[in-house]
Formats: structure tokens, C-alpha cells, sequence
């Protein structure tokens, strides 16, 4: 058919569900194997179309948590309570289900080891997924782009993939990480606080340095934090976002 | 600040099933205000019956793209240019 006249188009395909565990509370890391899946760019998303027996569908983009690893692609999904796709993916889908998936997509918020620029990670809650892409891509790749990530959560319960970040902290090398916390703090630490001006300028890079800044939550938080890189002097065309809504 | 929308990194899947190369790194210029920005950076609105795609300076639409069972409408008239990224 003429299918192959547009081969460079994009299409939902279907993938398995291979894993689903809690990260915190309210998320669950959803690990779909995806057949004949091409790779992708840490940053990258894709999209999941969920379709009931009455033809009704919806679909929403998520974010791709993992490094490339072959056929298999790690979502980050939090559990929206009247959510219309979440609750379903979290609580209803096991392993051995199929999900229609279309991706991987989006070419602007990527990071690619070949820029030896320094990258500035700011996270807000599950803003993490995508810049969790990166730090694992760096690692995979034995890159040594100096990374500093600053992510903020609600409480210590909140953090995803709290382990793993602690391990990198201490293992990979030139990688940085920050948390603050803006409800509950860990015992012995200072208040809870927003991230403001004194936290990028201290655990972010000087704009000097011409970073790459990849700012990835909810649109309020993103636009907070951009326009505080830029207030810093750091080059709003390196200031990447992407807002969840 | 608003949390209604979201921004252009949300168009990535619905413009690569219509185009064979990612339009979000794409530069845009703007018919209402002139400004030249990514794609990945204009303001998506969602709570319509297709996706529409704003300006981050001058709010005017840029973009609206409306998908039915069998086709999608793309309406582009308040996009100047698109300048896009083939690689070599």
C-alpha cells in the first residue's frame, strides 16, 4: 500500500507491559517492552492511547524515564486521583497487558552527549521522568559533562527514584544533586522552602559557563524557574522547558 | 502564571503522524508579533476541541490542529514561517 511512500511518519503501535511498581506513594514506574522499538534521545516522550470497548479514546503524553535499553521504554506515571488515564495505568494495567503507544517524540527537549556543554536539571515532582533520562543516559554513556540537578518535591516520601539518585550522588562522577523540599523536610533539616533565586545561583552554574538548563513540572513551577535562569543572565535559548500542565 | 496550558513539547506526537520529521525543534515566526521561537516553546491549550498553539509573546494563535477519525486539519495562518531542522 502506500504506506511506504510515508514510512517517515509515526504511528500507534502496540506495547507489553513488562513491569509495574511503586516509586512513591503515588506513582508507579510502568516498563513496557515495545517491539521493534528504534531507540531514543534522553528528554524524549511518547504518547499512550488508552481505547474503551464503546470506541472512546483518550491518550496523554509521558515522559521516557530510561536510558535506551533495547526493546524496553520506563514511563513515570503519577497517579492524577480524577484522572481519567492515570488510575488505569497505575492501578488496573499488570504485567503481560498491552497499552497503544506512539513515540518516541519531541526533538527540542533532549539532551545529547555529544554537547560538552555543563547541564543545569530542574525538577518539580514527576517533572523528574525526563532529566532522570538524562542523568541515566550521562552514566550509560560514560560521559563526563559536569550535571547538576536540583529537584523539588513536596516531602522526602515524594522523591522518585530516591535510591538511585543517592547512589549516583555518590557513584557518578560530576554529578550533583539537590533536593528541596517544599512541605516537610527530612528530621534535622532546615524548613521547607521554595527553589528561589539563592538556590540556583548557588547549586545551578553561573551563566559564564553557557550551560544547557533543562527545567521539566507543572507550568507554574517551569515558569518560575525560567525566568529566574534568565533573571540569573543565563540565555533564554538555553533555557529548555517542558510544562506538564 | 496559569496552569492551563501546557507548551509546544505537547504537539510532538500529533505533528509526527502528519510529518515525517519532529516540527517541535522547529523555528516559528509569528504573524501577529514577528517573534521567532521553538515550537517546543509555544503555549498549548488543550481545553478546545483540537490543540491550539499560542505565541509566548503576544498570545495571538499560531497553530491549531484538529484530529477526526480519518483525517486532521492543520491550520497554520498564524505562523509567518517555519524554519526546520533536516540534519545532513
Amino acid at each position: 500500500m502506500a504506506r511506504t511512500a510515508v514510512s517517515g511518519r509515526l504511528t500507534w503501535r502496540v506495547a507489553s507491559v513488562a513491569e509495574n511498581r511503586a516509586i512513591t506513594a503515588s506513582a508507579r514506574s510502568l516498563v513496557l517492552d515495545v517491539p521493534d522499538w528504534p531507540g531514543h534521545l534522553a528528554g524524549q516522550h511518547v504518547d499512550v492511547r488508552l481505547t474503551a470497548e464503546d470506541g472512546y479514546s483518550v491518550q496523554r503524553s509521558y515522559s521516557i524515564a530510561s536510558a535506551p535499553d533495547g526493546n524496553r521504554v520506563e514511563l513515570a506515571v503519577q497517579r492524577v486521583a480524577d484522572g481519567e488515564v492515570s488510575p488505569y495505568l497505575c492501578d488496573v494495567l499488570s504485567p503481560g497487558d498491552q497499552v497503544e503507544l506512539r513515540g518516541p517524540v519531541g526533538g527540542w527537549f533532549v539532551w545529547r552527549a555529544t554537547d560538552p556543554a555543563p547541564v543545569l536539571l530542574v525538577a518539580g515532582g514527576s517533572g523528574i521522568a525526563p532529566l532522570m533520562a538524562m542523568v541515566r543516559a550521562r552514566a550509560e554513556q560514560g560521559s563526563r559533562v559536569p550535571f547538576r540537578l536540583v529537584y523539588s518535591v513536596r516531602t522526602p516520601e515524594d522523591v522518585y527514584f530516591a535510591d538511585e539518585l543517592r547512589r549516583r550522588a555518590r557513584e557518578d562522577a560530576g554529578l550533583d544533586v539537590h533536593l528541596v523540599h517544599t512541605r516537610r523536610v527530612p528530621d534535622g533539616a532546615p524548613e521547607p522552602k521554595r527553589i528561589g533565586v539563592a538556590t540556583l545561583n548557588t547549586h545551578g552554574w553561573p551563566p559564564d559557563f553557557t550551560p544547557n538548563c533543562f527545567v521539566c513540572g507543572p507550568t507554574g513551577f517551569v515558569e518560575t524557574v525560567a525566568d529566574i535562569l534568565v533573571a540569573l543572565g543565563h540565555d533564554p535559548r538555553r533555557v529548555r522547558t517542558e510544562r506538564f500542565g | 502564571m496559569s496552569d492551563d496550558h501546557v507548551d509546544g513539547n505537547a504537539l510532538a506526537g500529533d505533528l509526527r503522524e502528519i510529518f515525517a520529521v519532529d516540527l517541535t525543534a522547529a523555528t516559528g515566526r509569528c504573524a501577529g508579533c514577528g517573534h521567532r521561537g521553538s515550537v517546543a516553546a509555544l503555549r498549548v491549550y488543550r481545553n478546545a476541541p483540537g490543540l491550539v498553539a499560542r505565541c509566548p509573546e503576544c498570545e495571538e494563535v499560531v497553530l491549531r490542529l484538529v484530529r477526526g477519525p480519518d483525517r486532521a486539519w492543520l491550520d497554520l495562518r498564524g505562523t509567518v514561517s517555519l524554519e526546520i531542522p533536516l540534519g545532513s
